[in-house]
């Protein structure tokens, strides 16, 4: 086994562990409750997803909220005709969101740069605007796809599974899948994708895709054919998506239409661009960071925030307050734009990057000199692809 | 036939709006080089011009309400209607227009500043980059405007002399079923206006032919010792004023919120991409298509035939051209194909 091998399996370990006792050291935080932990994980499936096809390739989705919705749609849709079983359901919702990403990824990526964009937000507007409206025998329109009494549940009523006058919760063998359980369901397949995401990286796939990153032409000049292998791309991370879709749909047994609006793949971006993009851990960072200052931000108001500037003398505790208040409760996306703005402008890389600058500082990490000169400049070339 | 001739009037005040968004956008894109994803909260910005100068305008005062006399009752009267009697009212109806007024040097200080303090610095940076640090800048502004504003559309209202109708139908002899209201007609007439000046001033002044230059090739007329980026934040001065134009006169027909300005910013890039990245007659021909287009496909009988599709013809139609034409409808090789 060699090094870098030894240093990915460390990784991977260390990551497990960190996801796994999330309820533990997110206790100082206050942020150790179930509701919260599972919307980590979910994201963080989400933003590793995005990551494969955005960090590998250079290709800026801004429709991947489309196969988050399809994924939720598809897990709820499981459980009325089927079973309130999660699996079958979170099986469907990758494949299903698989083929869509397919039929989507076909046409959209046969155009780059800010077009692929744009085509991508069309399709996504597209599900969207129709899921809202024409679908609605589907989605159930504005009010969402929801759970009845009358839900056929084909396999349960096989297995003889009671009926019984309240609607029954979505379940893995017995399991309920919300609060704790569901968190370590939504753990467990977030460290089962990190750990694909690791493996395809590492893999000559992933090494073509960051190759097509770093400049196209050039391997199309050597041979390639670059389509098939963004095609796969699109459609792993387009079936990451789905996935994370339907864990939210496990968590919480319904689906609404707004998971597909283009705010929500603005979401994804931003978390994955502020963890830093195109490594393996950032993405994850990225949603925890943004699920965590969203939940906290989100939640105060205006006495807290009196509470919390009580020290100061009281006209100047009276501005600060007003102030503050202003990126707090409702406002919290003021702050989200703000930590947009000052990511993209002073910090490129993302958290990760801060992390190896401050780690550099410190004289840990690998020093840069020690690389051949080559090998230094095509990495400078793929950081500025 | 009258239905259709009302759609597509219908859908001309609709594709004004696009256009003149769409071609600040171009504006910016093809001199700059920056997807300017911020240019929809610009419009937004001009739309609140108008509504921040209607509500100075009407700052009201408590007065004693004569017509009631069972009881002391008030009534809130703008304080310039009982100041100047005369001229007071007039002032108050016309705040729409009169917004343009206040907006131009307000949408030009503000295009500078933003060109001057942010994008300036992403000259050189990856269009995603651009896209990302505009979105965030977008986000702020919005979130800044819902804060003072509010969540909730304010309606404007047209100056009282603009509020009926004109019966296109009877003046051209067509049948009474065509009516358009003034104001879409005086919409139309002012983008068309605008659209026009922003063509002349860029085909017939000496700045205007630096920026088309500059456009075609930056490198050159910086070689040519002319300080092309100085022009450049000017040119998105330009196009800020224009955006914040079309906000501030579409008050009457779109109550502003404080979201509107990216509901019109996805489809104004669409608008943008189907005309062709960095075509200024494209973004203006591809914005009234898409416009009458829509308001084709929400008539009934169309949408008994497709459902939904008033809702999906705009991303459909661009995803079509896109296909079909790959620089969109007018656009220029080598824009964005790197």
């Amino acid at each position: 086994m060699n090094k870098s091998a030894i240093s990915d399996w460390v990784l991977f370990f260390g990551f497990a562990a960190a996801i796994l006792t999330m309820p533990v050291w997110l206790a100082p935080f206050g942020a150790n409750y179930p509701d919260l932990m599972q919307k980590f994980a979910i994201f963080g499936v989400f933003a590793i997803g995005f990551n494969i096809l955005f960090g590998l390739t250079g290709y800026l989705s801004f429709g991947h909220a489309a196969f988050l919705g399809v994924g939720s749609y598809t897990v709820v849709w499981s459980y009325k005709l089927l079973t309130m079983n999660i699996i079958p359901g979170i099986i469907f919702a990758v494949i299903v969101s698989g083929i869509f990403a397919f039929l989507i990824g076909y046409v959209s990526l046969r155009r780059s740069g800010i077009y692929f964009s744009i085509l991508t937000l069309a399709f996504a507007q597209m599900s969207y605007n129709l899921a809202y409206s024409v679908l609605t025998p589907i989605t159930n329109g504005e009010t969402g796809l929801q759970l009845t009494l009358s839900d056929p549940r084909i396999l349960d009523s096989m297995a003889g599974v009671a009926v019984t006058n309240s609607v029954p919760n979505p379940s893995v063998f017995g399991i309920k899948t919300s609060g704790l359980p569901g968190f370590y369901i939504c753990a467990v397949v977030l460290i089962i994708g990190f750990f694909i995401a690791l493996r395809i990286t590492r893999s000559p796939f992933g090494m073509m895709l960051k190759a097509i990153k770093s400049n196209q032409t050039r391997m199309a000049y050597t041979g390639f054919n670059t389509r098939p292998y963004l095609l796969w791309a699109f459609v792993i991370s387009g079936m990451y998506a789905g996935l994370a879709g339907g864990l939210l749909a496990v968590t919480d047994p319904l689906a609404g239409a707004e998971r597909m609006q283009w705010t929500a793949s603005g979401e994804v971006v931003l978390m994955t661009i502020l963890g830093g993009v195109g490594t393996l851990v950032g993405p994850v960072i990225g949603a925890v960071v943004i699920k965590y200052f969203e939940n906290i931000f989100s939640s105060f108001n205006k006495s807290e925030l009196h509470q919390v500037f009580a020290a100061l003398p009281d006209g100047l505790e009276n501005v600060v307050v007003s102030v503050t208040s202003m990126f707090v409760g409702k406002g919290w996306h003021l702050t989200l734009g703000l930590m947009f703005m000052i990511v993209v402008i002073f910090l490129p890389g993302g958290i990760m990057e801060g992390v190896r600058r401050v780690g550099r500082l410190f004289g840990i990490g690998k020093p840069k000199t020690l690389k051949p000169a080559s090998v230094a400049t095509t990495e400078q070339g793929q950081a500025n692809g | 036939m009258d239905a259709i001739l009302v759609q597509i009037l219908n859908g001309l005040d609709k594709g004004a709006a696009y256009a003149l968004i769409a071609l600040g956008l171009t504006l910016v894109f093809g001199t700059l080089g920056v997807v300017n994803f911020a240019h929809g909260a610009i419009f937004m910005i001009g739309a609140f011009c108008a509504v921040t100068l209607n509500r100075l305008l009407t700052l009201s005062t408590k007065v004693r309400d004569e017509s009631i006399t069972l009881f002391e009752a008030f009534k809130e009267v703008p304080i310039l209607t009982t100041k100047f009697p005369t001229i007071g009212p007039i002032i108050v109806d016309y705040s729409v227009p009169l917004a343009i007024l206040v907006a131009i040097p307000i949408m030009w200080g503000l295009g500078l500043l933003m060109e001057r303090g942010l994008i300036r610095h992403f000259y050189k940076r990856p269009h995603a980059d651009q896209i990302l640090v505009t979105f965030g800048l977008a986000i702020i502004i919005q979130e800044i405007v819902k804060h003072y504003y509010g969540a909730n559309p304010i309606p404007q209202a047209a100056p009282a002399a603009f509020s009926g109708s004109l019966n296109i139908g009877a003046l051209f002899g067509l049948g009474d079923n065509i009516v358009y209201p003034w104001w879409r007609l005086i919409y139309l007439s002012f983008s068309l206006f605008i659209i026009s000046a922003v063509f002349a001033f860029l085909q017939f002044t000496t700045f205007g032919m630096v920026v088309r230059a500059g456009m075609q090739d930056r490198e050159m007329v910086g070689m040519l010792g002319i300080n092309i980026e100085r022009r450049f934040s000017l040119v998105f001065g330009l196009a800020a004023v224009v955006a914040g134009l079309a906000g501030v006169m579409y008050t009457p027909i779109l109550p502003p919120d404080y979201h509107m300005g990216m509901d019109f910013l996805v489809l104004s890039f669409v608008v943008v991409v189907v005309g062709g990245m960095g075509s200024l007659g494209g973004a203006v021909a591809a914005g009234f298509l898409l416009g009458i287009l829509q308001s084709f496909a929400s008539m009934t009988q169309v949408k008994a035939i497709i459902p939904g599709i008033d809702q999906i013809i705009i991303y459909l139609v661009a995803v079509v051209v896109l296909l079909v034409l790959p620089r969109g409808l007018l656009g220029r090789k080598g824009v964005m194909e790197d």
